[in-house]
């Protein structure tokens, strides 16, 4: 793995373009908490708003990815890929009527 | 039932029988059922079956097996205003009913859901992969007792009258809100539209009720069930995803409302639909629940000290999908090596098997989503230097459970700065450290972004006391855990939420304070 904190799997990749062809430009917000946490939920950019509680952590594939300034420090040992699965979050998340859901794989900071 | 008089929740279905699992359909096969289950459902508005406007549904699949069970309306934004239409022509009506009325269709929804507690234990087991034993000995009888509470609170519940001095009264009345949304998570999904449907309609709300998209089916079922007991109007169930139907619901300018059960980021997009049309919200949002074990829970090896090792293996239950699962475990020094043989013995005693035998202790997880998030966690637990001492990896069940989503019961050893220390796995996986001191233990408890639940184990009730008030969770189990009985609150501290259900306190989320103030004098002030 690289330095670049947040990476983005080929199969992630072509889902944001086809959620980027379908609403505009798009971004995410990591989730905590339980049910659906720990999950990158993607949105229209504007639709989440963000506050000075979040912080960018990376962009994958043109599109920011944010999450909250104190989880990041309790995440910040660790890099992550976005990859996607099949499945379907209960979350407000762009790809989820598609069948699909991004998912944060991990690996210990090279850095 | 007078149920045959109102169109069938299977409004369009295609032909032929729904797919039953081997396992299901032996298991319901002695079972009374009174209606079939549906190859395709409808939304329920208004009283009536009625097929979404676009006529888009999608696929409802069972975790036990990955099959496909039926097919669920994916509404729109239209069937969303639907819904809030019919609630708004019921909610009038059905807020001016008197208490004992609308306590008594409480009740008789209880009595619904008891009469066919084994069918709709069943059908939630298939649904959403967890084991026949719970469904049957938790989740349904507690949803049956949160309807009976409520009915109970509301019939008890008054308003008051201050005599502010010899001619003037504040009189105080619980009016309800009016039209309410509410999002149902899917880890307990009767249990959890149970804990928000009974205090609304109690407190005189209409409902629009979205169920989760992984387990939609039971919730229905028991719609169709109930149907004859229910006022048109007053529960009206729109399914679909949470960008298409969830988003119109909670941005609703229609509704007084929005309770949510979820994770943090849709929480706070609830939050921000709702300070735009400034109406309040309840949230329950997780947590990552420590487990303190001190050193005296060893001091005998008697039935207390079995019952801390229960209360440590707790983290299983439900497969690890509960937003309090014991997820941290703290176990005092000078225990820990004793403690930690025999709790993993315990874990390691876990029946994982068919959800649908008795014996079976845990099932599936709900979704593959679920399933691959846990294993993403319990690989970066072992990269973070966390030591398995059970599990650690997917479970293969044989026969049709092959393709269901199971996940081996998992205890890690290691520290509270580690990931998995840190956020809800909701899978079954068990993060272990040690403590010395109670100063230490109540630093690592405190040392998270939630507060949601927490566990206590000692035989000292000086200890047992400091630490109940001590750790910021909106529940501290003290020589127990995971009880859910109604007249208990649950909520959250910091992270974990808004407000505290499962206790009469929850009228107050679905009510609002009408005071009207009344002068008895005559006489003018004498200001103008």
């Amino acid at each position: 793995m690289g330095q670049e904190r947040v990476t983005v799997s080929d199969a992630a990749r072509e889902l944001i373009e086809e959620l980027k062809a379908a609403h505009g430009p798009i971004m995410f917000h990591l989730s905590g908490g339980c049910c659906d946490g720990s999950a990158p939920m993607c949105f229209a950019v504007g639709e989440f708003r963000l506050g000075g509680a979040d912080e960018k952590v990376g962009e994958i594939a043109g599109c920011e990815f944010w999450m909250d300034r104190d989880q990041f420090k309790r995440w910040a040992h660790t890099q992550w890929t976005v990859d996607v699965v099949p499945g379907r979050g209960a979350s407000f998340s762009l790809e989820a009527p598609l069948g699909k859901r991004f998912l944060i794989r991990s690996s210990l900071c090279a850095v | 039932m007078s149920s045959a008089q109102v169109r069938p929740a299977g409004v369009d279905a295609p032909a032929g029988p729904i797919h039953e699992s081997q396992s299901f359909a032996a298991h319901v096969k002695t079972l009374e059922r009174s209606i079939p289950l549906r190859k395709r459902y409808g939304n329920f508005i208004g009283g009536e079956w009625v097929a979404p406007l676009k006529g888009g549904y999608f696929d409802n699949i069972s975790p036990t097996t990955g099959q496909v069970i039926c097919q669920i309306p994916r509404s729109q934004a239209e069937d969303v205003e639907r819904a809030i239409d019919a609630a708004h022509a019921a909610a009038g009506s059905w807020g001016r009913t008197a208490v004992a009325e609308r306590a008594r269709i409480l009740n008789r929804i209880a009595d619904r859901i008891e009469q066919y507690l084994p069918f709709l234990a069943a059908v939630e087991t298939y649904d959403n992969g967890k084991p026949i034993r719970e469904t049957n000995l938790a989740d349904m009888p507690l949803a049956v007792d949160h309807f009976r509470y409520f009915a109970s609170c509301v019939r008890a519940q008054e308003g008051s009258l201050g005599e502010l001095d010899d001619d003037t009264v504040a009189y105080h009345y619980h009016e309800p809100l009016g039209v309410v949304g509410q999002i149902i998570p899917w880890n307990f999904p009767v249990l959890m539209a149970a804990w928000k449907l009974a205090p609304a309609l109690a407190a005189g709300n209409a409902v629009v009720l979205k169920p989760a998209e992984q387990t939609p089916l039971t919730i229905l079922v028991l719609a169709e069930l109930i149907q004859d007991i229910l006022p048109p109007g007053i529960l009206n169930i729109v399914n679909g995803f949470g960008i298409e139907a969830g988003k119109p619901l909670a941005s609703s300018p229609r509704i007084a409302k929005i309770a949510f059960t979820g994770e943090t980021t849709t929480g706070r997009l609830i939050m921000q639909y709702a300070s735009q049309n400034l109406i309040p919200v309840t949230l329950e949002l997780g947590g990552k629940s420590p487990n303190i074990f001190f050193a005296d829970v060893a001091a005998e090896d008697d039935d207390f000290f079995d019952k801390a090792l229960e209360g440590f293996t707790m983290f299983a239950l439900n497969q690890g999908e509960v937003c309090t699962c014991p997820s941290r475990a703290l176990v005092q020094r000078s225990i820990y090596d004793r403690f930690m043989e025999r709790a993993v013995k315990r874990v390691e005693k876990i029946r994982q098997g068919d959800p649908f035998e008795m014996t079976t202790q845990i099932g599936a997880q709900a979704s593959n989503d679920q399933f691959e998030k846990i294993l993403s966690y319990i690989d970066i637990g072992k990269k973070e230097g966390a030591k398995v001492l059970a599990g650690g990896a997917a479970n293969k069940l044989p026969g049709e459970l092959a393709s269901g989503f199971y996940i081996k019961p998992t205890v890690f050893e290691g520290n509270n700065k580690m990931r998995v220390f840190q956020e809800e796995i909701f899978g079954p996986v068990v993060s272990v450290t040690v403590f010395d001191t109670p100063q230490q233990a109540l630093e690592i408890a405190n040392d998270t972004l939630y507060g949601l639940g927490a566990g206590v184990w000692t035989r000292d009730i000086n200890m047992a006391y400091r630490f109940g008030r001590g750790i910021k969770a909106g529940r501290v189990w003290t020589n127990c855990y995971h009880a859910y009985p109604a007249h208990a609150a649950f909520g959250g501290y910091k992270k974990s939420g808004i407000g505290r259900e499962t206790h009469k306190m929850m009228l107050d989320h679905y009510q609002q304070t009408k005071n009207v103030l009344v002068s008895y004098s005559t006489k003018a002030l004498g200001f103008f």
